[in-house]
């Protein structure tokens, strides 16, 4: 392919961003590029950031649909903060994305886009090409439009369908400049237009034509990069996002526990992937009833988990709102059932597409009376396969319903998965009553866990009744007896507490005492890590403790919290785990650092606020 | 409802003590709800289905007290939810006999999105809504069936409101079976109760029921010695709607509209009354039966429509056994794997 000499750059880690028109195909061109990272061995992490309106004015900044991928040679946590390279296929794209791209960093630009008209539509009084605006970065300046059309000449294809296709010469670029090959690319296309051989034959060209023209051009000075593989432990591998993971690992769940999937759902961002994937799946049983709205969804839930089956309902916080009623009830009738919060940014509708940790509270608390229910949260993508499956195996043994927090950035972000075995993973024992088990009563605990056991309907010798009022101990019937309803409070309290029994010790990354323990829960975890190790390496003595598991928390958690001169809990959102810990162990002064802005943290104002924090007496 | 294949030689017979529960009955004495109870108690043994296999279901208020005085498996739900609950239940185990009790103010106030949307979807459970036009649990406010001007709790100056017919509602919804009843006739609550067991899909039977502390004799004109014979139509498949002490009264169509005549006066013969079709597909004469009301109209009463669609649980069951067929995914291991994956 090439006959240049060239010089090959070796980098630890690079962050691409494509950003387009939500038209542009942003999306495809980032995980065709994503699909060559995992060929090269790499380890990456992706996040699309696209608008909440589906195809808003073409050239807006509010029409600007982007992708970005982190990979590297080295082991990576997050999407990345600021981008190496940004490729602008517009100029609303390139006024919306250039503060998140470094200072120095290589942009593409298709040039052909940058008219009058579409410059004034995306807010620029100056052409950008022609000011100060791009002085400090390494400016591609790419006809890409008219290149594009050039490189298809010959197939006499509609203008329309070439104009689709230019994000397949950036892409050309990009493969050129990180030594890609067409490989996976062409078995794409081949698979997509099937029908259509022309297309095959037009997107390859396109693609060739991209990365001959980055060859050629001088300012790339025949430089490209490479980034080598990463150490990942052998194995098999995909790649995830966090909402097909947690779908994927409540099937896990209900297969290992013999129990049949059921789950109630109503649409909602940006938890709808997980509605609509485990729709895909009625060859593995998976029962999936989307709901009028989100009470049916959970109450359809608690029914079906009446009636045996392993039930779920997956939202949003608008909808864990509305669910607040009957996760009462799932309490208040100990059943098993998972309800997935895919948590954005609040309160009301607030904004649907963006990422953020505020339902912690809700999640602990947003019922009447007292209900204390397990809360758990995934930290990546890639794990909230795992939680989700703990969550099932704490619901289903423990006969409680579970909440696992995840949210936006998970959800739509991606990572490498390492494929488990499901026979791999702990085993599922739901407490299920035989037939005629004569000792059955519907409110008999056992003693170790205080959980009640799980009598299906149709079995024989069972039949009981259960419901929202206060029942008797042991029997079940309706009481409004003083002291037994003071028992049974305590009684469903205390079940829960006793779930510390039965999960993993917190961990702590990093020394086992020191001067500063950033503790942190959720998405943040990839941050927290690189900011805790590049604290590390500048010497300081700092730990992390990143908690999955909310309510109860691990057993060692004050003790853990003891060793540490100072604590810092940041989060996404106005400070709610920290109030939390603040309420169970005013032991400890909690130090609080909060952002809410819809974006992630970045390494850099974590390393700097925790600096900061050692530095003050 | 009749999909409980169970060999019926393998069933013990039955009685109607089998279904009573231990729990003390604690409606108000004179409740219409009891005559409910008793029937259906008497109607569950004659079902030919596992004592086991039943569930009753139901939401808040007077009537879903239900599931606590019958013995099966019984859910006590919260406030409108039943429908939902009832729902979860038989998509995830269609093999059930599910019953649903429930009220007007709990299926057509809070509980009317699932109300429609079980019709809708026409899933197969039975609902019993006893409706006393009024709340009777809170103690007597106006409920979405008490008539325009009723005077009550939460309407001093009478309810400005334009009360639900349920028929209607139900028949908009898509309803595949819509039955009514009265309080005061047992035998046409277990007939109707029959009705609904053997329909495939949701059978819905509406329960003029009285609430004698909140609405004392709502529904007299229909329910009382002196009237009834006049405001009543008993509906029969294949029958002239033919009403009245004397039964010399009867149901037209003339023009696009019902009419209510004397047989025998200006020439009208039984054979210019309407004969009941309840499996017509088309429900115009089934909705203007539903909205039948004094003092023009006698009203309907019995199996109003009861017409054949496909079950939503039946749907999903075959589906799935197509897919466990003909999908490469046999189990989670094969899904982990599909798709693009590469070793490292």
């Amino acid at each position: 392919m090439t006959t240049k000499t060239q010089k090959v750059v070796e980098l630890e880690d690079v962050v691409v961003r494509f950003a387009g028109d939500s038209g542009d195909g942003m999306q495809l061109t980032g995980s065709l590029f994503s699909d060559t990272a995992a060929i090269a061995g790499n380890d990456f992490a992706t996040f699309p950031d696209y608008p909440s309106e589906i195809r808003a004015p073409q050239g807006t900044i509010a029409g600007v649909s982007g992708f970005q991928i982190h990979f590297g040679h080295k082991h990576i946590y997050t999407s990345g903060d600021l981008a190496d390279v940004l490729v602008a296929m517009n100029p609303a794209p390139l006024k919306k994305n250039l503060m998140w791209v470094k200072p120095g960093g290589t942009i593409i630009i298709d040039t052909d886009t940058f008219s009058e008209k579409s410059l004034t539509k995306a807010g620029y009084d100056n052409n950008p090409l022609n000011d100060e605006t791009l002085k400090d970065y390494n400016v591609i300046k790419a006809p890409i439009s008219s290149l594009t059309k050039k490189s298809v000449e010959d197939l006499e294809l509609d203008n329309k369908i070439v104009m689709k296709s230019r994000n397949m010469f950036a892409l050309g670029i990009m493969f050129f400049l990180f030594n890609r090959k067409f490989k996976t690319a062409d078995e794409f296309f081949e698979q997509k237009f099937k029908s259509n051989p022309l297309l095959i034959e037009a997107n390859k060209k396109i693609l060739r034509a991209g990365y001959n023209f980055a060859e050629t051009i001088e300012a790339l000075n025949s430089i490209t990069y490479t980034v080598e593989p990463a150490a990942l432990k052998k194995g098999k591998y995909r790649n995830i996002t966090g909402n097909v993971a947690t779908a994927w690992g409540l099937l896990a769940a209900a297969e290992r526990s013999g129990r049949q999937l059921f789950l109630g759902s109503y649409p909602i961002t940006p938890a709808s992937e997980i509605l609509q994937e485990l729709s895909k799946h009625k060859s593995l049983g998976a029962k999936v009833l989307q709901a009028e709205d989100e009470i049916a969804g959970i109450v359809s839930s608690i029914g079906a988990s009446f009636a045996g089956s392993f039930a779920v309902t997956s939202t949003s916080g608008p909808g864990l709102s509305l669910k607040c009623e009957a996760i009462g009830l799932a309490v208040m009738t100990e059943l098993p059932i998972v309800i997935v919060d895919v948590q954005r940014a609040g309160p009301s509708t607030g904004m649907p597409t963006k990422s953020e940790q505020s339902d912690l509270l809700q999640a602990l608390f947003g019922r009447n009376g007292e209900a204390q229910v397990i809360v758990i949260a995934a930290s990546s993508s890639s794990n909230c396969f795992y939680y989700a499956y703990e969550a099932s195996k704490l619901a289903m043994e423990h006969m409680t319903p579970v909440i696992l927090l995840t949210d936006g950035c998970l959800a739509n972000g991606s990572e490498v998965f390492r494929i488990p075995k499901v026979s791999e993973l702990p085993s599922i024992k739901p407490p299920i009553v035989k037939a005629n088990d004569t000792d059955y009563r519907p409110y008999k605990r056992n003693p170790e866990k205080l959980s009640r056991s799980w009598a299906i309907p149709g079995t024989l010798g069972l039949r009981h009744r259960i419901g929202g009022l206060e029942k008797e101990n042991i029997f079940g019937n309706v009481s409004h007896d003083p002291e037994n309803h003071q028992l049974m409070c305590e009684y469903r309290a205390e079940k829960v507490r006793r779930v510390a029994n039965y999960i993993k010790p917190q961990e702590v990354i990093g020394p086992e005492s020191g001067d500063l323990l950033v503790v942190s829960w959720g998405s943040t975890y990839g941050v927290m890590i690189e900011a805790v190790k590049e604290m590390q390496k500048q010497g300081k003595k700092v730990s992390l403790a990143h908690f999955h598991n909310i309510n109860p928390l691990p057993k060692n958690t004050a003790e853990i919290f003891s060793k540490y001169k100072k604590i810092i809990v940041p989060e996404l959102n106005l400070g709610q785990f920290v109030l939390y810990l603040r309420m169970y162990f005013q032991q400890f002064k909690f130090e609080q650092y909060n952002k809410i802005q819809g974006l992630p943290f970045m390494v850099k104002e974590l390393v700097d606020k925790f600096n900061h924090l050692l530095e003050e007496k | 409802m009749g999909n409980e294949v169970t060999d019926v030689k393998e069933l013990p017979a039955l009685t109607k003590e089998d279904f009573k529960s231990d729990q003390m009955v604690k409606w108000c004495p004179g409740c219409g709800d009891h005559a409910i109870l008793s029937s259906f108690q008497k109607v569950l043994p004659e079902l030919g289905v596992r004592k086991e296999n039943v569930v009753v279901v139901s939401g808040i208020g007077c009537s879903s007290r239900f599931p606590y005085y019958v013995k099966t498996y019984g859910f006590h739900g919260i406030h409108g939810r039943a429908a939902a609950l009832a729902s979860g239940i038989k998509i995830t185990n269609p093999k059930l006999n599910v019953w649903m009790a429930t009220g007007d103010g709990d299926s057509l106030a809070i509980g009317g999105n699932h109300f429609i949307h079980v019709l809708r979807r026409n899933i197969d459970i039975n609902i019993l809504l006893f409706n006393n036009r009024i709340y009777g649990l809170t103690k007597g406010q106006y409920s979405p069936t008490t008539p325009t001007g009723r005077k009550t709790k939460s309407s001093p100056h009478g309810t400005i409101e334009h009360p639900f017919n349920v028929g209607e509602l139900a028949i908009g919804a898509q309803g595949t079976f819509f039955a009514r009843a009265v309080d005061t006739n047992p035998k046409m609550i277990t007939r109707v109760m029959h009705e609904a067991a053997k329909h495939k899909g949701t059978s819905l039977i509406e329960i003029l029921q009285n609430c004698v502390i909140f609405y004392n004799n709502v529904h007299s004109a229909i329910t009382s010695k002196e009237t009834k014979d006049e405001n009543q139509l008993h509906l029969v498949h294949g029958e002239p709607m033919i009403f009245g002490k004397n039964k010399d009264k009867g149901i037209m169509l003339k023009g696009t509209q019902l009419q209510a005549v004397h047989i025998g006066k200006y020439g009208i013969t039984e054979k210019d009354i309407l004969v009941h079709d309840e499996t017509t597909y088309d429900s115009g004469i089934h909705l203007m039966l539903a909205k039948m009301a004094p003092p023009t109209f006698p009203v309907a009463l019995g199996v109003i429509r009861s017409v054949k669609n496909y079950t939503y649980e039946d749907k999903l069951e075959s589906i799935i056994e197509t897919e466990k067929e003909i999908s490469s995914i046999k189990c989670v291991d094969d899904l982990l794997n599909s798709g693009k994956t590469w070793e490292i």
